[in-house]
């Protein structure tokens, strides 16, 4: 057996998988685990469509391997939602037109996610550098900004 | 059913309005499954072995020692795929470029491929097969392919459409003119010429889902296909003609596709990953890496533009000429005849000519980037009617309006134009407050027309009403961008009820008759009208039924909000039945209650945009920020206002990357240096400012509702019109798209010297 | 009889020239007699052509009548993306 065990918590569950040594956790999420939320835009890391956030940080799991999921807590698309609670950021998303092919989604929406635990209050520009790294080749971001701003401002109020 | 299609002027209840769309929880919560996101029991792993060079002759393919390696199933090369295409050269080239038949024509062209039980088993296997190849001279560039004496691709391709045919083979696969008038006599009436040569790079589409597929073929001949594409039905046509299967017998489902603007419109990896499928006896999985995707599937042409403009004191332009070379890649395509055709569309010329050279480089297969070819000749034609303007000390959006196509003029590519936008489009743009805003220091603004043709085609819909009386739509026009929320509203509207009672899917090849694909900004224009007439066609049953319920004759039954209604005093006492209510009843009525249509949708027509881009360029980096966007642009009927703004942003968003940083570079080698995403960069959330929309709505006489195709046509003018700001910003005319800051810079050092 | 026009690849396939005279009274009977009386023209019926028809572009309605005194051009057929 030349796989890796790991141990690990994804979206507040224990899960348990086997992996090969060199195998990314976005694979390892998408082929194993059949979380295909997580979506494949390039592979090295450019374009944040694989975004995931891991420890409360957010990565690219297409640079993260799927042994390092061991013993941490990782959080996916397939999470966000809380039962059929929709996240505030996702039904903004819908409401803005937020997204056309949607491809690009789910890596927005933790990345925005994790945007808004670290800064609560941003400003259009902050919220523009803090998804600097998640390409959208359909909107041109217009009404993706316009999404995370009235999340912020619902999740303030709240 | 003969329904006319002419445009109305009714006033709309559900049409107009902008309501949640029906597939946006699946998309926010991962639920949604793209190209990649299906599996299929057994599957293997598909993987694609390409060429490392840019021209070079296949002698012998060696697959002997990869078909032994443990875990793999099937390795298959050209001599997998015969030759199928019956003398049809269109697809005989299609073949050629999913798997090179005897000569590897770019850096990335697929040469053979393996099925095997896992991915660094199929990666292990490419290894493992031995090419033999004889590497040839290459040449990637433009205007170096036209010269004489250097490498060429086919040494059978004499140009077409020159009169006598060469002596001489060349890689001008084709020269079509266009224009009327005489152009020599226009420029000899003129004050004031302009000429110049303009270059744009090629880029690439750059969806964010690459190509991916499952393909299934059973040993009796039936397959199945689950793939992203913008035409499903397209794609099966294709892949059954290529692989020998009856088109019947090959199901293709169309995932959710994570976009395409044109690049899915064609088939890559999809005859080959069936080719695997079909040889393993298993299915294959498939899906393009993002270095495969800019290497070896179909970004845009780029082109050599020579323009030549004159005009007289007033304004009036008396003579506008082009000459364009475009690249096609290894293939003769009809991109260079496009942007003659649309390089002067926008204007009201007595003289005008352009002349198209197609021009094959050792380049990957050109495909339609939302509305080909017209974004690089607008570049160049715009640049110059601004730089005309200014020299005739005439602000260039009134220069503009004066020369302006308009209802009765003549297009530069041959008919005569019916009622037309670019007109309102521009004096929107003139008095738009974008145009008094203050600019700021090293900012420039500028502004462009762009016109694009758009399309109707074959499309059919089934409308069904559940026994509750909401109602299924099933449409064949690939959802790229929330069609299926507008054409919802349209049942909606047809049938008098509420939006959320209507369901719209996209069906498979099986369950519906023949779409042509979602381009030419054709889903919402060409489904909205089958799916009206299909629910025209529902509503008759429907009043039908009532009769039947009522016992009247079906003539005294008429539709209205959602009723049947029984007309005329002697039923006047029969209270009106909803859907829900005929509905409930049909199994006693007659059974299932659906409304079908199968059409022909035409007359598209033709639209026009403005655009209007301050930017501000700093001179010490060259480096460009895009300060305000306003998109003007004509829709006829925004079905789904919010989705009508979406594609005005997304293809500004688009032509600013094209206008600024996107270029594919090829180095010396002949071979890709930028095949990924850091390199070949294309616009981030911080380099966008917001970008203001104007929708105007001028009514396709074509459509029921007035609907006209908005996709496309809003890729056209950015280029121009932030070339435009640009050279305003720095007073030095560009020329060379895109203007990235070394560009800027050179530009900026050439002036100062 | 109607008056056709064309320009671009259409024309240099028809030898040249820049309008035709054909007895034809839908679209579907012009392709055929423009296959028969220019053999250039075949290929690329096959491939497949738009017709203009006072402005408006047709590119699969073959039933769709040819007018008297219309303005009729033929046109590549043009894809989007």
């Amino acid at each position: 057996m030349s796989g890796v065990a790991v141990t690990t918590t994804i979206n507040g569950d224990e899960v348990e998988f086997i992996c090969q040594p060199d195998e990314t956790l976005l694979d390892v999420l998408r082929d194993r685990l059949g979380l295909t939320g997580s979506k494949e835009g390039c592979g090295t890391g450019d374009c944040g469509a694989c975004s995931v956030i891991i420890d409360d940080r957010l990565v690219c799991s297409c640079l993260v391997l799927g042994a390092e999921a061991a013993g941490r807590k990782i959080e996916t698309i397939e999470g966000m939602a809380n039962g059929d609670k929709l996240h505030v950021l996702q039904t903004k998303f819908i409401e803005h037109a937020a997204l056309q092919c949607g491809v690009c989604t789910p890596g927005f929406l933790i990345a925005a996610k994790d945007l808004l635990a670290k800064n609560p209050n941003p400003t259009e520009e902050e919220i523009r550098f803090g998804l600097a790294g998640n390409l959208c080749r359909c909107t041109g971001y217009d009404k993706i900004v316009r999404a995370v701003q009235d999340a912020a401002r619902v999740m303030k109020g709240a | 059913m003969g329904f006319d299609a002419s445009y109305t002027g009714q006033k709309f209840k559900s049409v107009g309005t902008r309501p949640l769309r029906p597939d946006g929880v699946d998309k926010v919560t991962g639920r949604a499954r793209y190209g990649a996101d299906f599996n299929m029991p057994g599957q293997l792993v598909g993987r694609i072995l390409r060429s490392p060079h840019a021209h070079a002759k296949i002698k012998k393919i060696d697959t002997s020692k990869a078909e032994k390696l443990k875990g793999v199933k099937a390795v298959i090369t050209a001599a997998d795929l015969p030759d199928l295409t019956d003398g049809d050269a269109g697809m005989y080239d299609v073949l050629d470029n999913c798997m090179a038949r005897k000569k590897a024509l770019y850096d990335g062209h697929a040469v053979a491929a393996v099925a095997a039980i896992d991915a660094p088993t199929a990666r292990a296997a490419l290894k493992l097969i031995k090419v033999d190849y004889e590497v040839l001279p290459h040449v990637t560039d433009v205007d170096e392919a036209v010269k004489p004496g250097g490498p060429l691709l086919h040494k059978t391709v004499f140009t077409g459409g020159v009169d006598p045919k060469p002596k001489k083979p060349s890689n001008v696969a084709n020269r079509s003119q266009y224009g009327h008038g005489d152009v020599e006599a226009g420029f000899k009436a003129a004050d004031v010429i302009i000429e110049r040569t303009y270059r744009t790079e090629q880029t690439h589409q750059g969806y964010i889902e690459p190509h991916a597929c499952v393909a299934s073929v059973n040993s009796d001949g039936t397959g199945e296909l689950w793939v992203c594409t913008q035409g499903h039905f397209v794609y099966r046509q294709h892949c059954a003609q290529l692989l020998g299967m009856d088109v019947s017998k090959l199901r293709v489902t169309s995932s959710e596709i994570g976009g395409g603007f044109g690049g899915k419109t064609h088939v890559w990896a999809e005859p080959v990953a069936l080719a695997l499928s079909r040889k393993a006896g298993r299915p294959v999985k498939l899906v393009m890496t993002r270095d495969e995707v800019f290497r070896a599937s179909g970004p845009t042409s780029a082109t050599s533009i020579d323009i030549r403009i004159g005009a007289r004191k007033d304004g009036t332009i008396t003579a506008a000429e082009a000459t364009l070379r475009y690249s096609c890649g290894p293939y003769a395509g009809m991109w260079a005849e496009l942007g003659a055709m649309t390089s002067f569309a926008c204007y009201d010329l007595k003289n005008v000519k352009s002349v198209g050279y197609e021009v094959l480089v050792n380049r990957p297969k050109v495909a339609a980037y939302r509305a080909p070819s017209a974004p690089m000749a607008a570049f160049a034609v715009e640049s110059a009617i601004d730089e005309l303007a200014h020299k005739i000390g005439m602000d260039a959006v009134k220069f503009r309006i004066k020369n302006a196509a308009k209802e009765g003029t003549k297009s530069s590519y041959g008919p005569v134009y019916g009622p037309i936008g670019i007109g309102p489009t521009l004096e929107a743009a003139q008095k738009h407050p974008h145009m008094k805003a203050p600019l700021g220091k090293n900012q420039g603004r500028g502004m462009a027309c762009g016109f694009w043709f758009n399309f109707g085609g074959q499309t059919c819909t089934d409308l069904n009403i559940g026994v509750d009386g909401t109602v299924n739509l099933a449409v064949g026009t690939v959802d790229v961008g929330g069609s299926r929320a507008s054409l919802s509203l349209v049942a909606a509207e047809e049938l008098g009820i509420a939006y959320e009672q209507v369901k719209a899917v996209v069906a498979d090849t099986a369950t519906l008759g023949y779409n042509d694909m979602t381009d030419g900004s054709r889903g919402t224009f060409s489904s909205s009208m089958a799916t009206i007439f299909a629910a025209r066609n529902a509503i008759k049953v429907m009043r039908e039924r009532a009769a039947k319920m009522w016992d009247i004759s079906v003539d005294d039954v008429v539709w209205e909000d959602g009723h049947a209604k029984a007309k005329g005093k002697k039923h006047g006492n029969l209270a009106p039945l909803s859907v829900k209510e005929i509905a409930a009843a049909a199994p006693n009525t007659g059974g299932p209650i659906a409304g079908h249509n199968e059409i022909v949708a035409d007359g598209a027509g033709v639209s026009f945009a403005t655009h209007i881009c301050d930017v501000e360029v700093d001179p010490q980096t060259g480096s460009t920020r895009v300060v305000r966007y306003t998109v003007v642009q004509d829709a006829g009927k925004a079905v789904h206002p919010t989705y009508v703004e979406g594609q005005y942003q997304g293809g500004a968003a688009q032509g600013i990357g094209w206008a600024l940083n996107e270029e594919y570079i090829y180095g010396k080698d002949g071979r890709l240096q930028n095949a990924g995403f850091l390199d070949y960069r294309i616009p981030v959330c911080s380099d966008l400012p917001m970008i203001d929309t104007q929708i105007l709505e001028i009514p396709n006489p074509n459509h029921p509702y007035g609907v006209r195709g908005v996709g496309e046509t809003s890729i056209v003018p950015p280029l121009a019109a932030i070339a435009n700001a640009v050279s305003n910003a720095v007073a030095v005319r560009m020329t060379h798209i895109p203007m990235s800051p070394p560009r800027i810079l050179a530009a900026l050092e050439a002036e100062k010297a | 009889m109607v008056e056709v026009a064309l320009l671009g690849s259409l024309s240099a396939a028809a030898g040249g020239k820049k309008t035709l005279d054909i007895e034809a009274k839908d679209i579907r009977e012009l392709f055929r007699k423009l296959a028969e009386q220019y053999p250039g023209l075949e290929p690329l019926i096959e491939r497949g052509i738009a017709v203009s028809i006072d402005g408006v572009i047709y590119r699969d309605t073959w039933s769709k009548e040819l007018p008297e005194g219309a303005e009729i051009y033929l046109l590549p057929r043009i894809a989007g993306g």
